[in-house]
């Protein structure tokens, strides 16, 4: 008979029981509501122990990679220990500025030495800690070709951390960080499967990283990266953009200007308008989409009718909100999850709020 | 022994292969798709898939309670019979869509139907 761990705590399960018929008749408060496997509501991690197939079925392939699993239909054949997610304690690390040069006039490159060990996805983020603020920065650098991790740090008009980063901290300073963190990454499910990353400001930085990350994993179906920015000084990387598309023919950028302007090397519009007039049929594709959170708001339902399924659409919206439930009453950027479905995306949202550039 | 509609129609699967299909008729009718302006779509597509399960005859927790509950807010909005009957014809297009015989389409809109007043507040 297979025992449940959770809390400190070990709770026998009864034949033929599930996690979640278990822990509620020992008085554990797991929160549920279809109890069928559909609404995603009692979604658990396993800590330790490998979740049954059948529990992990109907989640996202990203959640599956990091043993999450339905508690109703986890009927497990071995001992487990469980958590309810966001309520791991993430702890903190320490990491070394050991990298830091402007990539234009407003976002900075910040790369770091982290603790050996540190095993992430190019597209996740990491929470920076100073001073008592914490900002998330999502991850540009792909983790099989760089022993650094790279964040784009923007800075925000009075914005207490990114102005920090950019203006008082040097290569050499350490860095309090915990992560990785969100789901918002490449899965090597189909590596010919079309992709389309539209990202705008510095939501550039998980498109560099998950573009690169799929190249390296031997992706070789389409890879289409349209970045956008109000006027033509907000691009960046755009020589190694086009460096990569050179190297790799199934690598195309695109750089979008929607404030109007002269044309140079990029088109004038809106990078999300742009992208779904270049591929209005979106039927099997997987798309990326980062940045701005109306944008993405916006184009995620746009790609939606265009064809692409929901599971296969992951979005990092970065939006100013104020934060409930966390230690911080000052309005913030906000890490809007929406690569997290339901019940995870309301529980995971308390530890990992919180987002960029600020 | 018989199999159960749902058995019959293919399940979870039937159901997964439905859900996109159903929410983006729903999201492109204009009849229809102001009353999902602004929703979460990850979470309106867990809602469709259970609205889904429970036409399809599947293992489902609704009570005509719940159905009251979850659309009062739309009834006061104006939800109607007209725009309960666009759904409907969006749940049979992609049912037919998916190749489903007509005999449990038949099945699957009477069960539908049966939460008509619930939904509407009636």
């Amino acid at each position: 008979m297979p025992h449940i761990r959770f809390e400190h705590r070990t709770y026998a399960l009864g034949d033929n029981e599930s996690v979640l018929d278990g822990l509620t008749r020992h008085g554990v408060s797991v929160p549920s509501s279809c109890r069928s496997g559909i609404c995603q509501t009692c979604i658990m991690r396993a800590v330790q122990g490998t979740p049954p197939p059948a529990s992990q079925a109907s989640i996202k392939e990203s959640l599956r990679a990091r043993n999450f699993f339905l508690a109703c239909a986890c009927k497990p054949t071995e001992d487990l220990e469980v958590a309810l997610p966001g309520n791991d304690d993430i702890p903190l690390t320490a990491a070394e500025v050991i990298g830091k040069d402007a990539l234009n006039h407003d976002i900075t490159r910040l790369r770091l030495r982290t603790q050996p060990g540190l095993v992430y996805r190019a597209g996740q983020f990491v929470n920076l800690h100073h001073d008592e603020v914490v900002r998330s920065y999502s991850l540009a650098s792909v983790p099989q070709t760089e022993d650094f991790i790279e964040l784009h740090v923007q800075r925000i008009a009075h914005g207490r951390l990114s102005g920090w980063l950019h203006d008082e901290c040097t290569v050499g300073t350490t860095l309090s960080l915990q992560g990785p963190l969100g789901d918002c990454y490449y899965s090597k499910s189909d590596v010919n499967q079309a992709l389309l990353l539209i990202g705008t400001g510095s939501g550039l930085a998980p498109l560099w990283g998950i573009a690169r990350d799929a190249l390296a994993q031997g992706h070789s179906g389409p890879i289409h990266l349209f970045h956008g920015s109000r006027t033509a000084a907000g691009l960046y990387l755009m020589d190694a953009l086009q460096a990569l598309a050179q190297r790799h023919p199934n690598f195309q950028y695109t750089a979008c200007v929607s404030g109007g302007g002269t044309q140079g090397d990029y088109r004038l519009g809106r990078a999300n308008e742009i992208a779904l007039a270049d591929y209005p049929q979106l039927k099997g594709w997987q798309v990326f989409l980062c940045g701005n959170a109306d944008m993405v708001k916006t184009t995620k339902k746009k790609a939606f009718l265009a064809g692409a399924a929901l599971k296969d659409i992951h979005a990092d919206p970065f939006e100013f909100s104020a934060t409930p439930s966390t230690e911080q009453h000052h309005t913030e950027q906000d890490h809007g999850l929406s690569c997290t479905p339901l019940a995870a995306q309301r529980a995971l949202s308390l530890t990992q709020r919180s987002r960029a550039a600020d | 022994m018989s199999q159960s509609l749902y058995e019959r129609i293919g399940g979870e699967a039937a159901v997964n292969a439905a859900v996109d299909i159903f929410y983006r008729k729903v999201l492109a009718d204009e009849r229809i798709n102001r009353f999902f302006e602004g929703v979460d779509m990850e979470k309106q597509a867990a809602k469709q898939k259970g609205f889904l399960t429970f036409a399809f005859g599947g293992p489902h927790h609704y009570t005509g309670k719940d159905m009251r509950q979850g659309h009062a807010r739309l009834v006061k909005q104006g939800l109607n019979d007209s725009h309960f009957d666009a759904v409907m014809e969006n749940l049979a297009a992609t049912l037919q869509e998916l190749n489903v015989p007509q005999n449990l389409i038949a099945e699957m809109a009477a069960i539908a139907e049966s939460t008509r007043n619930d939904v509407l507040g009636r």
